[in-house]
């Protein structure tokens, strides 16, 4: 692989200039583009084949939707089971306009106070249209049987998240997700068993095929055999997630990867705002060497516990020992409105500020307390048990340390990816016939992600957007030449596929791929985590390519390809990170504003707060690959916001 | 903390599979259950061996992935899940077993891996409420009494796991099915296909090989997320009253 340009020495290409998105009153967009589309008649759906990549809210939400329109969908998951994919362990909701508290909610307030947490980094016309379809997922789950919690006259109860002052927040007590993934896993169970849809089950996509500037295919490894096949079909969907597994230790599952989306990102889809990658605040910190990933609370703790740590440098005291007047609530001091309820983004940053200042609490000074005893004199312990049980409960398994009676130690960790694919409107990426949807894309949440919000993405892709969307490429593009696996691009792909297995046991070096992961993980952590600096990301991008060319000599992979073999497995994501992260740095480089989750430490205001730009920065950053270790071009897509003015955001 | 571990090693489905003994020290009692496996495979690894195949994802308890017989006990001695199992729960020289779920309606795959793809086919076979996307009345259109809401989330809290089946001394699967038959039968939602549901998922449970029912109770000890005994007694109810009701038609 040669690398003998400067990374950093990218070219900006052409602007993005058409995103599909009708013009006309930010309201009447999603109606005008439906009627717009081209239609498949029913009975010539059976002849089209789309091929969808995951199973979580987004893929398992559209394999199921587009087999009941008629089509023919062949999914995949590298997971056992289809109802395993991440979305299963979102806690704490789904947002919805549905106002049932008449509190003041209206799908223009979920769509401002969208873009608004973004940090005016997101378009307004797909997250206009995203709080607009709020409402209809939640009468969708209900009538799959997705058991909400309810009041006790029969009707749905909500709470408030983070960033916003209505309670909008629908909930199946701390297990939203799992019980949301179940709804959609159930519905693409009943096309699975109707013949609709050919699951592939523990079967991983390597690469995209493209025949003629059209995603025609995958290439995919079967991962018991480990036999390396190829899918054709008329259209692919991506729905495989985001990308924060690049840190090593993060919230995502521990085979949550990048490899689908940097792969077709190779293959021409442009990959946008790679920077824009979320903390979340609470979670609880990592307790040794040995830790393998982190785990969250969920955020709507925040709603009763108070976050505090002690007023003095260095003080080790137990927190029960440290009274009332020398503690910090510091959230309570700064942001008196919102409090303890401030977006993710500037929660995550005050609890690094008052760590950095030596007031941390726990091993290594990296944690603060969420402390219940308030919610506890004034609620009692019963209903706190009955909202946050289960929760608690984790919490004591993973800590052995019970947070009724000492408060729990909490950390940010890297959770959540707004940056992804680019696509248009439609979902569609830079290739044709390609669409990304759910954590895997780019476009509705900015620069930053309001809680409760990627549940409410996710099925608003996989039921409603993608289904009628496709449509229209599908229609458009009505008959293509039957191509099979000796199509020269299959066989290059396949052959590229394999070449790169067969690199990966050949070297039998001396590292493990773990090693490796921990490593590029580590880095990115420092350089370009919570905050970040041109010197660091600078010193950052000097080293990835070091490390990839280590990487190469000196990864050990036993076993062979022909069977499973989970090292291949992730020392081969391990070679997509390696490069994705390459990409994440530039990108944070090249962005010298503050914005959402990228925090820039040369671009913030007097009282330490992270300054926008608009006039530079106001657009989506979108990259196109040109070559492992050449600079990719950037493509800006302009921002534009004729709704909801731009202005510094304030939750004090 | 130094431990013996005693783990199922198995090259395929159709190899014959035997103990393996380890011994790992720098276990620290932090560790979840699978950070310790991950220690022993960094280490074998390295010393030139294939590590221990095992499922997991999540390591959070929740995505169902993981689960392995730990001493005889299916997640091991806490009610919890494999990777919410932490080494502080063992003693400094403990031995300890490590097998795959063992029942015939799971065949073993590698190692510690198992086939849970039975458990898709009995969801498949009517674990679901036939609502096509687009086709939901609105969410407060049909109340539902809180009590009615909260017997359905108790049954849908099932992950999936299989350590019911791995328990029984049966390899039966009833307490899985009877989870997602209660969850949905109770919902006013899931009404019409009540009984076709019941029915159609407990022939489908038997056709995969699971074995039967005699209330020995393993299951419900040691499913993680505490899905009780009385769940089938309920499932036995629906289906007797599925039964009655198809014969008189």
């Amino acid at each position: 692989m040669s690398e003998n340009t400067d990374y950093t020495a990218y070219e900006t290409g052409a602007p993005v200039v058409d995103t599909k998105a009708p013009a006309g009153p930010v309201a009447e967009r999603w109606d005008t583009r439906r009627f717009e589309a081209k239609l498949v008649n029913p009975a010539n759906r059976r002849k089209h084949t789309v091929i969808v990549v995951g199973t979580g809210l987004a893929g398992g939400a559209a394999g199921a939707t587009l087999a009941e329109q008629g089509y023919h969908v062949v999914q995949f998951c590298y997971q056992d089971s289809p109802r395993r994919a991440h979305s299963i362990a979102a806690q704490g909701g789904i947002n919805a306009a549905k106002n049932y508290r008449n509190d003041g909610d209206s799908v223009h307030r979920l769509f401002y106070d969208t873009v608004k947490g973004g940090d005016f980094r997101a378009r307004e016309s797909n997250v206009h249209r995203l709080a607009q379809i709020s409402v209809e997922i939640i009468d969708q789950c209900v009538a799959q049987g997705v058991p909400f919690a309810r009041e006790y006259g029969g009707l749905l109860d909500t709470r408030s998240f983070g960033g916003v002052q209505v309670s909008r927040t629908f909930y199946a007590r701390g297990q939203t997700g799992q019980q949301l993934l179940l709804g959609a896993y159930q519905a693409l169970s009943r096309q699975i068993a109707a013949g609709n849809v050919e699951m592939h089950a523990r079967t991983e996509m390597l690469d995209l095929i493209v025949v003629d500037g059209r995603a025609r295919g995958i290439v995919a490894r079967d991962l018991i055999t480990g036999h390396v096949d190829t899918y054709f079909a008329d259209a692919v969907v991506l729905a495989s997630g985001g990308y924060g597994n690049v840190f090593y230790l993060s919230t995502n599952a521990k085979n949550s990867n990048a490899t689908a989306i940097w792969r077709a990102h190779r293959r021409g889809a442009y990959f946008a705002n790679p920077c824009f990658t979320q903390i979340h605040p609470t979670c609880i910190p990592r307790s040794g060497d040995h830790q393998s990933k982190l785990t969250l609370m969920s955020e709507s703790l925040r709603n009763d516990g108070r976050i505090w740590v002690p007023k003095a440098h260095g003080d080790t005291r137990p927190p029960a020992e440290i009274p009332e007047d020398e503690r910090d609530y510091y959230l309570e001091r700064i942001y008196p409105s919102f409090g303890n309820l401030v977006p993710r983004d500037i929660a995550s940053r005050a609890a690094k500020n008052v760590c950095d200042e030596g007031r941390g609490v726990g091993p290594g000074g990296q944690g603060v307390y969420l402390d219940f005893a308030d919610a506890i004199r004034r609620l009692g312990r019963d209903a706190v048990e009955e909202k946050y049980g289960n929760l608690f409960e984790m919490y004591e398994r993973i800590t052995a340390e019970n947070p009724y009676e000492v408060p729990m130690r909490i950390y940010p960790a890297i959770h959540y990816t707004m940056g992804g694919l680019w696509v248009d409107y439609d979902l569609q990426t830079t290739v044709p016939g390609l669409f990304a949807i759910g954590e895997a894309n780019f476009s509705d949440h900015g620069a930053n992600r309001l809680g409760a919000s990627a549940l409410m993405q996710g099925l608003a892709d996989g039921y409603f957007v993608l289904p009628s969307t496709i449509n229209d490429y599908l229609a458009r593009n009505p008959h293509h030449d039957d191509i099979d696996a000796s199509h020269p691009e299959a066989v290059r792909a396949v052959a590229e596929t394999n070449d790169r297995l067969e690199r990966l046991l050949a070297v039998d070096g001396d590292r493990t791929p773990d090693s490796f992961h921990r490593e590029i993980g580590e880095l990115l952590w420092e350089y370009c985590g919570m905050a970040r600096t041109e010197e660091g990301l600078r010193k950052a991008l000097g080293r990835i390519p070091e490390i990839r060319e280590e990487f190469w000599h000196r990864i050990k992979v036993p076993g062979t390809g022909q069977e499973l073999n989970q090292s291949l497995e992730k020392a081969n994501r391990i070679v997509d990170y390696l490069e994705l992260a390459e990409l994440l740095c530039l990108d944070a480089l090249h962005r010298t504003e503050s914005c959402g989750g990228h925090f820039r430490e040369e671009s913030q205001t007097e009282g330490g707060e992270a300054e926008r730009r608009d006039e530079e920065f106001s657009y989506a950053a979108a990259w196109e690959f040109a070559g492992t270790g050449r600079a990719p071009v950037l493509h800006k897509e302009a921002l534009e916001f004729a709704y909801v003015h731009p202005t510094q955001r304030s939750y004090a | 903390m130094r431990l013996t571990l005693r783990v199922w090693r198995q090259r395929d489905a159709d190899t014959p599979g035997a103990m393996v003994t380890y011994d790992i020290d720098d276990i620290s009692e932090d560790m979840s259950f699978l950070e310790m496996l991950d220690t022993l495979n960094e280490k074998l690894i390295l010393r030139g061996e294939e590590p221990v195949a095992f499922d997991h994802d999540c390591r959070e308890g929740i995505c169902g992935a993981c689960g392995v017989v730990i001493n005889g006990d299916a997640h091991g001695p806490e009610r919890t899940t494999t990777c919410q199992l932490h080494m502080r729960h063992f003693d400094d020289g403990d031995t300890v077993d490590v097998e795959p779920w063992r029942a015939g309606a799971f065949p073993v795959v590698k190692d510690l891996v198992v086939d849970r793809s039975a458990f898709d086919r009995i969801i498949g076979a009517g674990g679901y409420i036939s609502v096509p996307t687009g086709a939901a009345p609105e969410a407060h259109a049909t109340p539902v009494p809180k009590a009615d809401a909260d017997f359905a989330f108790e049954h849908a809290e099932c992950i999936g796991c299989g350590a019911c089946v791995a328990a029984c001394p049966n390899g039966s699967a009833m307490l899985f099915t009877s989870a997602k038959v209660n969850h949905l039968n109770v919902l006013p939602q899931g009404a019409p296909e009540r009984e076709t549901r019941v029915l159609d998922m407990v022939s489908a449970m038997d056709e995969e090989g699971f074995g039967g029912c005699t209330l020995a109770g393993e299951c419900a000890t040691a499913c993680p997320k505490g899905i009780a005994l009385p769940s089938i007694a309920a499932m036995n109810k629906e289906w007797l009253r599925a039964t009655r009701k198809a014969s008189r038609r």
